[in-house]
């Protein structure tokens, strides 16, 4: 037998380290606090006691340096539009966005005659869940964020973006 | 005083400046541009009137014109006025209103803002909502809006 064996008993777990690096990024996804309009109210109830989001391991930093995620809440007016950026520039890498809600979608009710809006975040940074809703309901951002966790769940290291 | 006693009093102190009363639901009073200051000065400052609260200073893009309202109120003697002003769409110019009411600050760079409204005399001529760098003024009815801003597409 080899030299680590009975050194460890029970407490070695084999797994691949796409899984192990996976599980890591999906279970401590913190987000920064990004609120822009009324979508801001139903994240801030997805974070608040009923639904709780720090189930999910997420915690709202104040900062774009310690942050993993962007919820995009609300309307990005085209001022809005190249702090968004700098903001997400700030993010270190791996960064995910949520585009919530349907102004940070398309445009949402702005979209023909909303000289000032954004028609939609990813014009600006790439989005890897979109949430509709006008505003979506904190189930529905939850669901957002499920998505997101499924989605890291299957990269791989070898080709993270 | 009713709206008549109001534009009587304007009409005597200030002769062809102030221009006409229209009987309304909401009647307005109808003054030159250069004389804004001045009827504001007095409308504020006189004992029968005191009109010292400017609940609302807005524009309006007709075909033919572009308007400034102003909408005030006095607390003493509880009552209401509404002046107009009317200015060409080409380089409107307006006296500013600031020195009597300081709320006509933000007002004023707002109408600045969506109708290109110039208000002589401002302490702080700039837009208040759009980015400085926006061309044109939103809310003109010959508005078109830019196809692209700092590199971003703007329109669908």
């Amino acid at each position: 037998m080899g030299k680590l064996d009975g050194r460890f008993q029970d407490n070695v777990i084999v797994t691949s380290v796409d899984y192990f690096v996976n599980w890591a990024r999906l279970s401590a996804l913190w987000p920064m606090t990004f609120g822009l309009a009324c979508c801001a109210i139903e994240m801030m109830a997805a974070g608040a006691s009923r639904y709780d989001w720090d189930r999910l391991g997420m915690i709202p930093r104040a900062t774009p340096r310690q942050s993993d995620l962007m919820i995009v809440a609300g309307t990005v007016t085209l001022k809005m539009a190249s702090r968004l950026k700098k903001l997400y520039d700030q993010m270190a890498e791996p960064r995910y966005v949520i585009a919530m809600g349907c102004c940070a979608t398309s445009g949402g009710p702005y979209w023909q005659h909303g000289y000032h809006v954004l028609k939609g975040v990813d014009r600006v940074v790439p989005v890897d869940v979109y949430v509709p809703g006008c505003p979506p309901r904190p189930e529905s951002l939850l669901e957002g964020v499920l998505k997101l966790q499924e989605k890291i769940r299957h990269q791989s290291i070898a080709k993270v973006g | 005083m009713t709206d008549q006693e109001i534009f009587d009093v304007l009409k005597e102190k200030f002769g062809d400046r102030v221009i006409d009363l229209t009987e309304n639901v909401d009647p307005w009073i109808r003054i030159q541009a250069d004389a804004i200051a001045d009827v504001a000065e007095f409308l504020h400052d006189d004992d029968k009137m005191k009109f010292e609260s400017l609940m609302c200073l807005s524009g309006v893009d007709f075909p033919e014109h572009l308007t400034v309202v102003y909408h005030l109120y006095s607390t003493p003697h509880a009552q209401k006025v509404t002046l107009k002003v009317e200015v060409e769409r080409e380089d409107p110019h307006v006296p500013t209103v600031e020195n009597v009411w300081h709320v006509a600050n933000w007002h004023e760079r707002e109408t600045y803002d969506m109708f290109g409204i110039v208000f002589d005399g401002h302490s702080d001529p700039r837009r208040i909502l759009c980015p400085d760098d926006w061309e044109g003024f939103p809310l003109r009815k010959d508005y078109e809006v830019q196809e692209y801003y700092h590199g971003i597409k703007v329109e669908v």
